[in-house]
């Protein structure tokens, strides 16, 4: 060494590259919205609707009256969640498209504590939610497990565990069910939560949000800030250097789809705690895919995954209003998501529309890390 | 014979960096050229300008006198420019008459075979069985490539590149991955091709090579143009010296070694490879404190795996490894280093780095969760940084940034990282593997003389080297491996080349 070394010059632009690095990420998925609402325009024209005037339905609808922030919220929490659950497990290069079947065995048994016994507010609450949460970081662990001790991918175990988590909690609330509601009839539902288990709402915004909010931060903190983050990045970046630094690879996978699930099982929590008030199958459509979209527009950050569910939330909220004022389907928002997808996960047709310089591969997103390893 | 090609002035620039600076080169019909220089000296980026991946920012290229128009690898081929990668562009199920055809198969003259564009594959056996004899490169048509040895693969490479009509051969490192015996036949094969008038341009970091094969040599140093020489003037000190822009110790400076307690001792192991077959067959010995113990091979008789057991990576099937005094056969990877190995890992792309990872993060790949580095889990981030810092300027890290992900930095400056994380840690036992592998001039002596200050520490070094020449340059005591086994011991001193290259072949020594 020719000099101590007493001061650290790169310390202080660190923290200022870091902010410009994550405002460069910023611009391929605002882009990405760009063009797809471009698209989608097109497409309103077509069908003979003035696309300005339904995106400024879209938005006064979803985004500026008060109870339209509320509805907005209210759907974006579950996706919040959802798109947690997607972006952690891609850290460790795990790709967990089982997230709806979390979801569904989160929503079944926080519903089932929720209803079934009685406990003061403050306890209730969090145990349902965190009940919910550990039956799916089980279903979560399981899948970690087969991958790491047997190699079995976890897209296709979390694809199957999708069909087991849906028959297994239609039959909890089923008829023959343990958890069925009698006054259903022929709707299979549970009973509805005792009160001291609903999450409130503070004015029109659900405080289901705010949870899933405090989700977000935890988890950049532990990706970022901790050791434990250090372990499941490594893994997701290079595996065997990984197992060579002498990180556990095969106790960090197990974790890492532990935890992925255990926010999708909240998700699915706060659904029945916040928004129905019971657990009933057919709440929960699809959900725990639109978390893969949501996790690819905020490029797997946990703290852009908030502002990405907002959208997508958003666009949900609006469909009733579209239907009642342009007769516009429900369908046209599943476009306008896809569409986003579309241009978020094929950054090279981005780059070939938007010839701008700078959008360059680091801002690929490898989907298929893990597939044949 | 006539001139070939000439580059004229060409400049390349990677945002602020210059990576060519109006660099010249000229080759002659059936002349072989060594294109020399440093890690990061520029040597590839010229050649990919040349082979159409890259573009340049200015200056020309004239081929057969004419101004060439490359703008992509089709382009180059079809004007008869052909490439050789270090990683090797062929599919290894297909057989080899199947790679050196892709893309330009021979099909069924005629019937539902004509129509369905099945390839004829008597015919393409034929036509690659006749350019093997033509170039005296032989290849089994038929053989699939996957089971062929990797100097076999290579020339599979270097008949592709002819088939499709070649006259000018860009061999880029071909012989980092070659065995001392299948080098020697490769650069026979080059004189071969260059006697058909095939010009090569060769770049390799082996100075024995360029002096055994090249015709002339033109060095680079960052990006700039140094010189030409003619082989038959050159020594390997002054093209060395050319390629540094210093004078270079080529020769390691050791003192005597003085062994003490064994650090690490090996008895009977039994080791398997990926595939379940046995690779390491009952190997015993020792390394002591103070001593570099070299093991000498041809690769794949087990090296690798006998790293990986001791280290923690790989399963051990019998025997034991201890370190001290203390039995650590099939301990974690995390304990070994804890106790105080160090690895210095033979892919370092694979196992050595996250690439994507800063230089920073990967000073401290494996001591991440320690003190001062981390508290209660918590990374301390100015520790981390205050450190790299410290090992970039030791170690001599090109560039000077600890922020920069480590892809972007060169080979030998990657491995630097890894030597720098492995030797700057409190270790009682070095196990280095191939550590100059693929690294230049200046970075080997620099590399040499850090193993033979650890060993002058105290500590033990367990060398694993495909290189006599490091082998008979830093050993104190070098164990031959044939098989899984070691064949034989012998003293440093008392070792010579030919001895060892007798018995890394099989042989028995005393013949």
């Amino acid at each position: 060494m020719t000099s101590p070394v007493t001061t650290d010059p790169e310390a202080g632009n660190q923290e200022s590259s870091a902010l410009a690095a994550g405002l460069r990420g910023l611009r391929l998925p605002i882009i990405a919205v760009f063009l797809a609402a471009v698209v989608g325009g097109i497409l309103l024209l077509i069908s003979g609707d003035n696309p300005f005037s339904v995106y400024a339905a879209i938005v006064d609808e979803s985004f500026l009256s008060g109870s339209g922030i509320g509805r907005t919220l209210e759907k974006a929490t579950p996706l919040v969640l959802g798109g947690l659950a997607v972006a952690f497990a891609f850290k460790a290069g795990l790709f967990n498209i089982g997230g709806q079947g979390q979801l569904l065995l989160g929503a079944a048994f926080a519903a089932w504590i929720g209803y079934s016994i009685g406990l003061p507010t403050v306890i209730h609450i969090p145990f349902a939610m965190a009940v919910g949460g550990l039956v799916a970081a089980l279903l979560g662990a399981i899948v970690g497990a087969l991958k790491a001790y047997r190699g079995a991918h976890e897209v296709i175990t979390t694809i199957m565990f999708n069909f087991v988590a849906g028959n297994l909690t239609d039959y909890l609330v089923s008829r023959d069910g343990p958890w069925n509601d009698p006054e259903g009839g022929a709707i299979a539902r549970t009973p509805r939560l005792q009160d001291s288990a609903i999450i409130p709402t503070w004015g029109e915004i659900p405080m289901g949000f705010f949870f899933a909010c405090f989700f977000a931060v935890l988890a950049w903190w532990l990706l970022n800030k901790t050791t434990f983050g250090f372990e499941i990045i490594t893994t997701g970046a290079n595996k065997h250097a990984a197992k060579y630094a002498g990180i556990n690879v095969n106790r960090i996978i197990i974790l890492t789809m532990a935890i992925s699930a255990f926010l999708a099982g909240v998700g699915g929590a706060v659904q029945s705690q916040g928004v129905f008030g019971r657990f009933e199958a057919s709440n929960n459509t699809g959900l725990g895919f639109d978390g893969i979209t949501i996790a690819l527009l905020a490029r797997t950050n946990p703290i852009a995954v908030i502002p990405a569910a907002v959208l997508i939330g958003g666009l949900n909220a609006s469909t009733t209003r579209l239907q009642q004022d342009f007769r516009i389907e429900p369908e046209v928002v599943s476009i306008l998501q896809a569409l986003i997808l579309f241009f978020v996960a094929a950054p090279s047709v981005v780059r070939y529309i938007v010839r701008w310089k700078g959008l360059d591969d680091a801002e690929d997103i490898q989907l298929t890390g893990g597939w044949g390893s | 014979m006539a001139q070939l090609l000439e580059m004229r002035g060409l400049t390349k620039t990677f945002g602020p960096v210059v990576a060519n600076d109006n660099v010249s080169l000229k080759l002659d019909a059936g002349e072989i050229v060594g294109l020399l220089g440093e890690n990061g000296a520029g040597k590839s980026t010229l050649v990919k300008m040349l082979f159409g991946i890259y573009a340049p920012d200015s200056g020309e290229i004239f081929f057969d006198g004419q101004p060439a128009n490359i703008s992509d690898p089709g382009d180059a081929i079809a004007q008869g420019i052909g490439m050789v990668h270090q990683h090797f562009q062929l599919v290894p199920p297909l057989t080899v008459a199947e790679n050196i055809m892709l893309g330009a198969e021979t099909v069924a003259h005629s019937g539902v075979g004509a129509f369905l564009g099945r390839m004829n594959v008597a015919e393409a056996e034929a036509e690659v069985r006749a350019l093997s004899e033509k170039y005296g490169l032989h290849v089994d048509p038929s053989a699939v490539v996957e089971d062929l040895p990797v100097g076999v693969q290579q020339r599979v490479e270097i008949l592709k590149a002819l088939n499709r009509g070649a006259r000018l051969l860009i061999l880029d490192e071909p012989t980092a991955v070659l065995t001392p015996k299948e080098t020697d036949e490769l650069l026979k094969v080059m004189r071969a091709l260059a006697d058909e008038g095939v010009g090569i341009i060769f770049i390799t970091h082996k100075l024995r090579e360029v002096l055994a094969v090249t015709d002339r040599v033109t060095v680079l140093r960052n990006g700039k143009y140094i010189g030409s020489a003619i082989t038959a003037d050159a020594t390997q000190q002054s093209l060395a010296e050319m390629m540094v822009g210093r004078s270079v110790v080529l020769r390691v400076d050791k003192g005597e070694a003085e062994p003490g307690a064994p650090v690490l001792s090996v008895q009977n192991l039994r080791v398997k490879d990926d595939r379940g077959s046995d690779a390491v067959e009952g190997m015993s010995f020792e390394v002591r404190e103070g001593e570099i113990l070299g093991i000498a091979g041809v690769e794949g008789n087990g090296q690798r795996e006998m790293v990986e057991a001791i280290t923690g990576i790989r399963k051990v099937e019998g025997g034991n490894v201890v370190f001290g005094g203390d039995d650590f056969t099939n301990a974690s990877p995390r304990s070994v280093s804890e106790w105080g190995v160090a690895h210095i890992p033979e892919d370092r792309e694979k196992d050595g780095v996250v690439g994507n990872y800063s230089v920073a993060d990967n000073m401290v790949l494996n001591t991440y969760f320690k003190a001062p580095f981390a508290s209660r889990g918590i990374r301390v981030m100015s520790e981390v940084r205050k450190w790299a810092l410290q090992l970039i300027e030791k170690f001599d890290v090109r560039p000077r940034t600890i922020t920069s992900p480590v892809t972007s930095l060169s080979g030998g400056n990657k491995q630097k990282v890894i030597v720098a994380r492995e030797l700057s840690a409190d270790n009682r036992l070095i196990v280095a593997s191939q550590p100059t592998r693929g690294v230049d001039v200046g970075s080997i002596e620099f590399i040499h003389n850090q193993l033979v200050h650890q060993r002058d520490a105290g500590k033990g070094v367990l060398l694993v080297s495909a290189e006599l020449d490091e082998i008979l340059g830093l050993s104190d005591r070098i164990a031959v491996v044939y098989e899984g086994q070691v064949v034989e011991t012998l003293a440093g001193e008392s070792a010579t080349r030919e001895r060892i290259g007798l018995l890394m072949a099989g042989g028995s020594g005393d013949s």
